[in-house]
């Protein structure tokens, strides 16, 4: 059996975690920059306060009905995601976790358990031990196990947890569950589903197999499978590493000047560079992009990207903060109003496994040695206390966060400015 | 100061391992400590005083109910919200819109917030209330030298 384990509205009940007064308040988060809504409570839900709503369009609504909104503090979210898989990680050998929020837990030879009562267990030390309430369901497949997992959160009466472990079940968790809601149907299958007058699970389920071969190929006839019990999606244990970091944003506002813009990139780079030595790997290309704002049809546009393949692979933020403003520098135009740019760093490579360059030189050693103290430094300290100069101290196009909650955080710099 | 010890919160980061050398021998105070020429392996206070790092966070102390346990403002707390409360625990407490610390007499028919300074009263909780116990204190930091 599979179980998924997700928590309820997970950034919205963080913010609450540390303020229990905000427990019966709507709470919103805002994305990146402030720009639209992410996360809602329940409460801010049946507001009718929609995902991808802007501030402007929803202030009324805030005002009225006293809504908590916050931008999104991703620290604190890493952190308390972290926590919940670890707490998972302790009821079962083999946790894959999907994503910030979501795991699936193998239950392979738990034969002898009684599969809801633990599953209670986990439901009742995640969401007591930090305080993020978390829902699981469990079946025999992945999909099945998606589908259990919001049954236990529509019906309050399961109070957070269903099993489908016999027939009877399963069918009736698929009966009133919404075709457009499964796990791997994704918009287009599902309107033509709804257009075959299959508008349930279930009804997914009664339909001819040669005919989803045919119009869903081997991805709807996987999902039919599923839904039918049977497992053929594996559990994926170690994500691959990632072959492509990037690092972009919107500015907080637009900019004009090359060397705000240059600030920009070349913190983007440096980013880039402790997730590459953080995973110990190195990138030989790196793409900078940077572009206008295209909402904004009452200014000239522009936008472009260039690809420069680094002589080295490396995670030295001084060389890829080197390489990416020269890449600045060959696409800046003057005169326009920047609203983003960005820093792509692909080909990564293990930082054992470097290709030297007999005609570049590079002390890759002491290189090494330089970044290594940059970051226990920064560690220590603060991110960004140290810095290679071109990312500059002056942040004009740093994020908007001006909701930024009490970074709770792990770093005993941000501990000292906690008012006593 | 309100009539509660408040608190705020922060989590903590158990990843970052500080471990200092111990003396093994113990430390006899009034006496120069005769000369050890071995370190024991170091010790990690994060690993002696954290036993559930993934649901301990710690919180600052504000106020003085509960000087008479010797807990003063700006004290660290490390709070473990994994913990069942007993009765007697020094726990971080929510009710009625703040953060709390006390200490728990549990009584037939409620619970006893319980001071630690005359000046404070006894809080008695009761299904009335909006109240929770946000986690148990399993340590306190206090900087001696301030």
């Amino acid at each position: 059996m599979i179980g998924l384990v997700d928590c309820n509205n997970f950034y919205a009940s963080c913010e609450r975690a540390f303020n229990p007064a905000l427990r019966n308040r709507p709470v919103v988060v805002l994305s990146n920059n402030d720009g639209c809504v992410i996360a809602r409570s329940n409460e801010a839900k049946e507001l009718g306060i929609a995902m991808g709503a802007l501030p402007f369009e929803i202030e009324k609504l805030i005002e009225q009905n006293n809504v908590a909104v916050f931008s999104s503090n991703y620290t604190l979210y890493g952190d308390m995601s972290h926590r919940v898989m670890t707490i998972l990680q302790t009821y079962s050998q083999d946790v894959e976790i999907y994503s910030i929020d979501e795991a699936f837990l193998s239950f392979d030879g738990y034969n002898l358990y009684d599969l809801e009562a633990y599953s209670r267990e986990i439901v009742g030390k995640v969401t007591k031990g930090t305080g993020i309430p978390v829902s699981m369901g469990i079946a025999s497949s992945k999909t099945l196990a998606k589908v259990a997992n919001k049954t236990a959160k529509k019906r309050k009466e399961l109070k957070g947890v269903y099993v489908i472990d016999s027939d009877e079940k399963r069918i009736e968790a698929l009966r009133n569950f919404a075709i457009g809601d499964v796990w791997g149907i994704g918009r287009q299958y599902a309107e033509l589903l709804v257009r075959q007058g299959v508008k349930t699970a279930l009804e997914f389920t009664q339909m001819n197999k040669e005919w989803i071969q045919k119009h869903m190929t081997v991805v709807g006839r996987r999902t039919y499978d599923e839904l039918c019990g049977h497992p053929r999606i594996d559990f994926e244990l170690m994500p691959p590493a990632k072959q492509v970091i990037c690092n972009a944003r919107s500015f907080g506002s637009m900019l004009t000047e090359y060397t705000q813009v240059e600030e920009a990139v070349a913190n983007y780079a440096a980013r880039c560079c402790e997730k590459l030595r953080k995973q110990n790997c190195c990138a030989s290309v790196v793409m900078v992009f940077v572009h206008t704002n295209q909402h904004r049809k009452d200014l000239p546009q522009y936008g472009k990207n260039i690809v420069i393949n680094l002589p080295v692979a490396t995670n030295s933020s001084m060389e890829l903060v080197k390489y990416a403003t020269k890449g600045l520098r060959a696409i800046f135009k003057e005169g326009f109003h920047y609203k983003k740019a960005g820093v792509i760093v692909s080909d990564i490579v293990p930082a054992a496994s470097i290709q030297s360059n007999m005609f570049y030189e590079l002390d890759a050693i002491k290189q090494g040695k330089i970044m290594k103290v940059l970051d226990e430094l920064n560690g220590a300290m603060g991110r960004n206390k140290v810095i290679v100069g071109r990312q500059g101290f002056e942040r004009k196009w740093k994020l908007r966060q001006e909701k930024l909650s009490p970074c709770y955080s792990t770093r005993l710099s941000d501990i000292i400015t906690v008012k006593a | 100061m309100g009539s509660t010890s408040e608190v705020e919160f922060y989590s903590s980061e158990t990843e970052l391992l500080m471990t200092l050398p111990f003396v093994s021998g113990g430390i006899a105070a009034g006496f120069p400590s005769p000369a050890e020429d071995y370190l024991d392996t170091g010790m990690d206070l994060n690993h002696e005083l954290v036993k559930n790092p993934a649901t301990t966070f710690y919180g600052r102390v504000k106020g003085l109910s509960m000087k008479d346990d010797g807990i003063l403002p700006n004290d660290i707390l490390i709070v473990d919200k994994s913990l069942e409360p007993k009765n007697g625990d020094l726990a971080v407490c929510f009710i009625d819109g703040e953060f709390t610390l006390k200490r728990i007499a549990k009584k037939r028919d409620c619970i006893y917030l319980m001071p630690a300074n005359p000046e404070f009263k006894p809080i008695r909780v009761t299904e009335e209330n909006d109240f929770i116990v946000w986690g148990i204190v399993t340590w306190v930091i206090k900087n001696t030298r301030r």
